[in-house]
């Protein structure tokens, strides 16, 4: 802390509360308008940011029940969006439980072992996870055309498929845990293999008991990414019951058929529980993702 | 701790010394046998299947599991492999969904690939042969009886004159021959209903004429005679047409078939399905030579990397600055503004960016409908390529700042603060603080991520795909393009939207460009962050 201060401090400080309390309400504008669009009548009204007259029509709409309109006529849901959140969350929780395994073992091997062709692996798992999966999609696509042939859980319109797809993408989460691997003192495991222990009961039953936190990290970023990944899940699932929230989504937003409320209320519904996962893991992510960019 | 350690240490001795002796010598020599067996069982299902895979002329696939399987079991076979086997289930993860996808994707750009040019010279061959045509007063009219067991008997009429079949069941494959009757018919007539139902089963039996032609249903109440069209002659390329005599040869360079002329030239239209070639560089000189590709192209290019630079520029000037005034003692309720400001970066991004898309709206919109109450004029976000560029900048600043404070705030924490004060003891106000020692001290390690973020932008895909797809479109272009399209979604939309023909070819050739792009930014990124680990 300066011990030195201006004079005109206290006013800086006003300053800053006034600059960052203009910026906020910019910053939030857009969630919060959508919080009030999901409570207006109908698809196309405007009003103000305060709702004056209501409604839950999109919010059961988009909770899957149908609404009985005045003049007597229902509407239906137009999309099953629990179906969705559940598939996102399937998918990804899935996919997340897969990447720690692969990640956690790959970088056990990297920060502990000496073996043959370690830096190049290392750098060009780097250098190769740059490469946008988006490019590759007429080839992704021939693949699990392919490999559903073969194996036609894991092939076009699957979960199965799309969860395979994602596991390509543990580079970063590699480097993450192998640099957190490296901060915990090697003297136990040592010590154990003096006892006896194979490399795999060390690492199994010393190192990961004592890498939760950043097991728990790499989880919630991997989930995180699995249910916002767009590309790669819109090529791979065809059928509107398979689609996951990410790919669902863009179905309210078309021009011929425009849904601004009942989009409302379904984003709403699907942003909250993700937005708060992360909100709560914050603390623990900012490190993650810091340990993450200081490449160890 | 040191008696917490040797505490430890006592109870995994014990933990291990059972283990050691409960396992015995037996059970480590049947893990092996087992491991040897699965080995065994994992090499035979994959042989069988790399074989299956390549009598179907699916080399490149079948090279793919050769290698990932082979490895796999040479490392888990071996025990000086040890170390690899905690790396290879990663790695061959990598190796399937990116290495190949990449190597394959290169691949693509050397060929015609596209929606016209989908399937293996032998498959389209084979479409080929399978044509047929009916051949002139040659159709039967016929009608249809069930007869007593589920079974049915057709009966056919031809200038007067009556054939009929036996009776047999509607699934069967052998060959029915017509036999002349006298126009009696048993049973009773099935309705129209009846055929349409069972057209399938219909269209696949095999009858044969009295004279000894092949019939087959040619609609709802007649069979014709059918021959194949083409004949395959002895070179096994050459297909002569059995209605007109025309001679067609597979033309190597279009990927068609195509008739020739007396010559030997290739004469008239090619001929759909057309096949896979290799073209050589023909869909990278198109790039750069075809005035419809290459004019948007350059355009394209040029705005992407304008869009990525404005991105990160814009991102680190709002997150820099706004991760120095939330780190700032003095300020009270830190936590708030630092959980709010964080806010954009929690929403998943495609629900935040199709909210944009919605609130941007032209005519419902309620930015538009804001801009008209207070300033009496509507922008066309969406129709107006430079609006649209400048809405596509806004959103993205917002999608991205919080990353960059995040980082920035992390790395604050290391500038000793007695910088600070020998500044303020000075006299310098917040202005040079910030321009004369945050930001120099901040740029060395905030330089890797920057790139990092330079390349994501570059390649930044979901936005532009769900913001506005590319649009308002560029005229005069002769593949799908927009003021807006990045290269990633300029790639994306030739080879998935139907307009341009879905041309992987082209759509492959300008990914392996990207690619390019993106392998120098990731060594100059992993150069960049070694020179300052140094």
């Amino acid at each position: 802390m300066p011990i030195v201060k201006s004079k005109n401090e206290k006013k800086r400080v006003w300053f800053a509360h006034l600059f960052l309390w203009v910026f906020c309400a910019a910053i939030l504008f857009p969630l919060l308008m959508v919080v009030a669009i999901s409570f207006r009548e109908g698809n196309f009204a405007s009003g103000s940011l305060i709702p004056t007259d209501p409604t839950l029509e999109h919010w059961k709409l988009a909770l899957g029940i149908a609404v009985t309109n005045a003049d007597g006529s229902i509407t239906n849901p137009p999309f099953p969006v629990l179906l969705w959140l559940w598939n996102s969350i399937k998918v990804a929780g899935i996919t997340s439980i897969f990447v720690l395994a692969l990640s956690t073992t790959c970088a056990y091997a990297f920060a502990r072992m000496r073996f043959a062709g370690k830096k190049v692996l290392l750098e060009g798992m780097l250098i190769f996870q740059m490469f946008p999966a988006v490019l590759a999609l007429v080839a992704l696509y021939a693949l699990f055309d392919k490999v559903g042939q073969y194996i036609p859980f894991l092939g076009l319109n699957t979960h199965g498929g799309l969860i395979f797809a994602y596991l390509g993408g543990i580079a970063l989460h590699v480097w993450t845990i192998k640099g957190y691997f490296e901060t915990i003192d090697k003297s136990l495991e040592e010590a154990a293999s003096l006892d006896g222990a194979t490399p795999w009961q060390t690492f199994r039953l010393i190192l990961l008991p004592l890498s939760v936190p950043i097991l728990a990290v790499v989880f919630i970023l991997s989930f995180v990414a699995a249910i916002t990944e767009v590309p790669v899940a819109s090529i791979l699932l065809v059928d509107v019951d398979k689609y996951t929230l990410a790919v669902g989504m863009q179905q309210y937003l078309y021009p011929q058929n425009y849904l601004w409320g009942d989009f409302a209320a379904a984003a709403v519904l699907s942003a909250l529980p993700i937005t708060i996962v992360f909100l709560l893991a914050q603390k623990w992510l900012v490190g993650g993702l810091t340990a993450g960019g200081n490449k160890g | 701790m040191a008696i917490h350690c040797t505490l430890l240490n006592v109870g995994l001795k014990e933990v291990f010394m059972d283990q050691a002796i409960e396992s015995g010598q037996s059970l480590s020599v049947r893990a092996n046998w087992i491991k040897w067996i699965v080995l065994t069982l994992v090499s035979l299902v994959a042989g069988y299947a790399i074989v299956l895979m390549y009598a179907q002329n699916e080399t490149i696939f079948a090279l793919l599991t050769l290698v990932v399987v082979a490895s796999g079991v040479v490392i888990f076979a071996r025990e000086d492999t040890y170390s690899h086997r905690y790396i290879y289930p990663g790695v061959a993860a990598m190796v399937v969904f990116i290495i190949f996808p990449l190597m394959y994707t290169i691949g693509i750009a050397f060929t015609n690939y596209s929606g016209t040019n989908q399937l293996t010279f032998e498959r389209v061959q084979t479409q080929f042969l399978a044509k047929t045509y009916d051949q002139p007063n040659s159709a039967y009219q016929f009608e249809l009886y069930q007869v007593e067991n589920y079974k049915i008997q057709l009966h056919f009429e031809k200038n007067g004159e009556n054939y009929q079949t036996d009776a047999f069941n509607l699934g069967a494959s052998e060959p029915i021959t017509l036999a002349p009757s006298n126009g009696e018919k048993a049973g009773t007539k099935a309705a129209i209903r009846f055929i349409i139902q069972n057209r399938d089963a219909l269209t696949k039996l095999n009858i044969i004429s009295s004279d000894g032609h092949p019939l087959s249903m040619s609609g709802l109440r007649e069979f014709s005679a059918s021959s194949p069209l083409y004949q395959l002659q002895e070179d096994n390329i050459t297909l002569v047409s059995q209605f007109d005599g025309e001679i067609l040869k597979p033309n190597m360079d279009a990927g068609f078939y195509q008739a020739i002329n007396a010559q030997g030239e290739f004469v008239g239209d090619t001929i759909s399905p057309g096949f896979v070639v290799g073209n050589g560089w023909k869909n990278f000189t198109r790039i750069f030579l075809d005035k419809g590709i290459q004019g948007p192209f350059i355009q394209i290019f040029i705005w992407t990397v304008i869009f990525a630079g404005l991105t990160v520029l814009f991102t680190l000037a709002v997150g820099l600055v706004l991760a120095s005034i939330v780190q700032w003692d003095e300020l009270k309720g830190k936590a708030v503004y630092r959980m709010l400001l964080i806010l954009p970066y929690a929403v998943p991004a495609f629900i935040s960016i199709l909210i944009f898309k919605g609130l941007f709206n032209q005519s419902f919109g309620e930015i538009n409908q804001l801009l008209e109450g207070i300033f009496n004029f509507k922008v066309n976000w969406f129709t107006d390529p430079y609006m649209a560029k400048t809405m596509i900048l806004i959103v993205n600043t917002w999608l991205g700042y919080p990353y960059i404070m995040i980082l920035c705030m992390g790395l604050l924490k290391s500038i000793p603060s007695d910088l600070y004060e020998a500044s303020a003891i000075d006299g310098a106000g917040p202005l040079d603080n910030f321009f004369k020692i945050t930001l120099p001290l901040m740029i060395k390690p905030l330089t890797p991520l920057l790139i990092a973020s330079f390349a994501f932008n570059f390649n930044n895909f979901v936005l532009i795909q769900l913001l506005t797809n590319g649009a308002p479109d560029i005229i005069g272009s002769s593949t799908p393009a927009g003021h807006t399209d990045l290269l990633v979604s300029y790639t994306y939309r030739i080879a998935f939207e139907g307009g341009g023909g879905q041309d992987f070819g082209l759509a492959s050739a300008i990914a392996t460009l990207i690619f390019i792009v993106v392998g120098a930014l990731a060594l100059l990124n992993l150069r960049v962050s070694k020179k300052q680990q140094a």
